[in-house]
């Protein structure tokens, strides 16, 4: 298995850029204002721009520097623009029926991370290699931020929550495989723009389903196709 | 020779799309779909029996091999006969400006699922299947009623959250191969199965359950199968067919081939037994909702569900017989669900409504169409003469020797549909007691001519299993049993 080795410096850095993108997953998963998701959605894509361009900078792949411009082109401008232009005309600010309030919300979030660090050890312990950090950490982080944004969508009914759900699964995904392998940025850069498509198709969805039975935009009314 | 073949196949519907959209014609679009269809279908005929040695192409990304030229035969199968039967069907819509843009798009979801099971590298593989709910998700969406977009949102964030535990399994499937082929490498399907052996199991084991739950979400494979009754029922009739007959077999080959690669490495019996929980819950699953169900096409969605499940069984069970049957049942449910879904849309639209309890005396109101559709239903539950009936016996005998348990409960819950999917069409057929008669022209030359070519060679499928068939089946399984996919 060859495992990344960084400088002591560049893994601390890394380290520390992996678990402020995870708060920041905790921060939509305790917060009921669509506004802040998105905000917080955006800044954690432009943190994972930096991981992308520092590892490009020390494991000497000037691919990443590539990744790092779409991620924060994509993922940290255009797509909370898009949003907010939606929000805007939505008039939804905030979700309305909470199926959990942000705190439990946030106890479940928390377990799962302590899931995914399992995991994370267990794997770790597979490979041989217990004693190194950033890879256990990688792991757990991307692994929890998956458990997060499976958890925001089952927990959110906004529509626009369900998106950004979906894009914190992808967010974790990127984090996490940078790190470990910064080998495959071809394929990264293939999703992350597929991921752009995901989204806007999603908002043409919306966006029809607006036109046709303005009001609501929470999935809680979806509720004819049953059985 | 089968890399000439296997671009016609991949260029045909692209030169389809281009020409819809930029001929705004309704009439013309709808013949050059048909006839993109056609050649597409031609080319795809012999792709399997001339695919051996597999070949790659296009710098590596482009595999012919029998396993996914037997994948791509049976969707082209499915797109001829539904580009057929479109034109019936389409019609009665009445919506004859967006015609260019619904067979465009059309053409456009056929060459994404004829293009997925082609792709080498396992990454491009996720894209095109992604790219395959991209553009289906508008081909749900089409008929614009409430339901329909309700079907496409479901279907999108889905579908896509599932396929995004799929990429995170294959990154760990790259992270896997690192350890012998470096840290730099394309992650091909014949690249991993060289390797299989040097990988770490328990990494593999990890990576191939979130595979299986991604592509099994695609699939529609149980517990993951909710978006899929859903986006069947409300799309048009020609898209549900192409989503059932030849989707859900473009994502199956996915599964098929990380099981290959999981065994190789050592993975011990977990993945196997995985496919097959999966597999036996989804035929628990649709068995239920089947025995209760009131909607037409719903009924045919959660029969799709069901023999989904019986090609996970099958490819799960393992063996000869396992794949080989596996395999043949690709290509029978393909044309017959095709046709189940043919004749549900015109029943829909000919008696205006979606549910059961409404639609009677088909066979009195419509004797050809109600002839070929209960023929049709009869195949579909496994009974002989009909295709179906010596695949799901082939899958049996290989559950038998390997795993009794789920071979008696794939048994029981095969008898429970049969019944219950019966029970169905015993009702809209020979209960009369709503009078009310169905318009006619719902049933035209182009639809009665797509069921029928889906209903032949059900038949003889059925009485005769062609030796060539055979010794495709039995090459597929020795390279999936060598790990090279």
């Amino acid at each position: 298995m060859t495992l990344p080795h960084f400088p002591p410096l560049a893994a601390s850095f890394f380290g520390l850029l992996a678990i402020a993108s995870l708060l920041l997953a905790f921060v939509m998963l305790g917060s009921r204002w669509l506004r802040d998701y998105m905000y917080a959605f955006g800044l954690q894509s432009w943190l994972i721009a930096l991981i992308s361009a520092g590892i490009g900078h020390y494991e000497q792949v000037p691919e990443l520097y590539l990744v790092a411009l779409l991620t924060v082109l994509f993922r940290g401008l255009l797509l909370p623009y898009l949003i907010l232009r939606i929000l805007r005309r939505l008039h939804a600010d905030r979700e309305l029926h909470e199926i959990l309030q942000p705190a439990s919300a946030l106890v479940l979030g928390a377990a799962g991370v302590v899931l995914a660090l399992a995991v994370a050890y267990r794997i770790a312990d597979a490979l041989g290699d217990p004693g190194s950090p950033v890879i256990i950490l990688a792991l757990t982080v991307m692994l929890s931020m998956k458990l997060i944004g499976f958890l925001m969508l089952s927990i959110r009914h906004e529509a626009i929550s369900q998106i950004l759900g979906l894009m914190i699964l992808e967010n974790g995904i990127f984090l996490g495989s940078q790190i470990l392998i910064p080998g495959m940025p071809l394929l990264i850069e293939l999703v992350i723009l597929f991921d752009l498509l995901v989204a806007v198709a999603s908002f043409g969805v919306l966006a029809r389903y607006l036109m046709e039975h303005a009001g609501t935009t929470s999935s809680l009314q979806l509720r004819k196709l049953v059985g | 020779m089968s890399l000439t073949l296997a671009a016609i196949v991949l260029i045909a519907p692209l030169v389809a799309v281009v020409g819809c959209l930029a001929l705004r014609s309704p009439r013309a679009a709808e013949m050059l779909n048909l006839a993109a269809s056609l050649v597409t279908a031609g080319a795809a005929l012999p792709l399997p029996f001339l695919a051996s040695p597999a070949q790659t192409g296009m710098d590596g990304y482009l595999l012919v091999d029998r396993l996914g030229a037997w994948v791509v035969l049976c969707a082209a199968l499915v797109y001829v006969t539904a580009s057929i039967y479109a034109i019936s069907y389409m019609r009665l819509l009445d919506e004859a400006p967006r015609l260019p843009r619904f067979y465009a798009l059309f053409a456009g979801f056929a060459w994404t699922t004829l293009t997925a099971p082609l792709m080498n590298d396992a990454g491009v593989y996720w894209i095109a299947v992604e790219l395959t709910t991209l553009v289906s998700t508008f081909l749900v969406g089409f008929e614009r009623a409430a339901e329909s977009v309700e079907a496409a949102w479901k279907y999108i964030i889905l579908v896509s959250a599932g396929l995004s535990l799929a990429l995170l399994g294959t990154v760990l499937f790259y992270w896997a191969g690192t350890v012998a082929l470096g840290p730099h490498y394309q992650m091909t399907w014949q690249a991993l199965g060289q390797v299989a052996s040097h990988l770490n199991p328990t990494l593999v084991t990890l990576a191939f359950l979130l595979v299986l739950v991604g592509y099994g979400t695609k699939v529609g494979l149980a517990p993951m199968h909710t978006w899929l009754p859903d986006a069947h029922s409300e799309g048009p009739a020609p898209v549900s067919a192409l989503l059932s007959g030849a989707l859900l077999n473009a994502a199956m080959i996915g599964i098929v081939r990380y099981l290959s690669i999981a065994e190789q490495a050592g993975a011990g019996s977990v993945p196997r037994v995985a496919l097959i929980a999966l597999g036996a819950l989804s035929l628990l699953v649709a068995a239920l909702f089947i025995v209760r169900q009131r909607g037409v096409k719903r009924l045919m969605a959660y029969s799709s569900v069901e023999h989904m499940g019986v090609i996970a069984l099958g490819f799960g069970f393992g063996g000869p017989l396992g794949v080989g049957g596996a395999l043949y049942h690709m290509l029978n449910h393909a044309l017959n669900k095709s046709l189940m879904f043919f004749g549900a849309g015109s029943m829909m639209r000919a008696y205006g409504t979606k549910d059961m309890t409404e639609i009677r005396g088909v066979g009195r109101h419509f004797p050809i169409a109600g002839a070929l559709w209960l023929a049709g239903a009869v195949a579909i539950t496994g009974a002989p003469p009909f295709g179906l009936f010596l695949s799901e016996l082939a899958i049996l005998r290989a559950g038998i020797t390997s795993n009794a348990w789920a071979a008696g409960l794939m048994l029981v819950l095969l008898v429970v549909i049969f019944a219950g999917f019966l029970n169905h069409f015993r009702v809209m057929y020979f209960d009369d007691a709503l009078a009310q008669a169905p318009k006619q022209k719902a049933v035209d030359g182009w639809s009665l001519t797509a069921m029928a070519l889906c209903l032949v060679p059900l038949l003889v499928l059925g009485l005769w299993w062609p030796a060539a068939f055979s010794s495709l089946f039995h090459e597929v399984y020795a390279t999936l049993s060598r790990g090279m996919p």
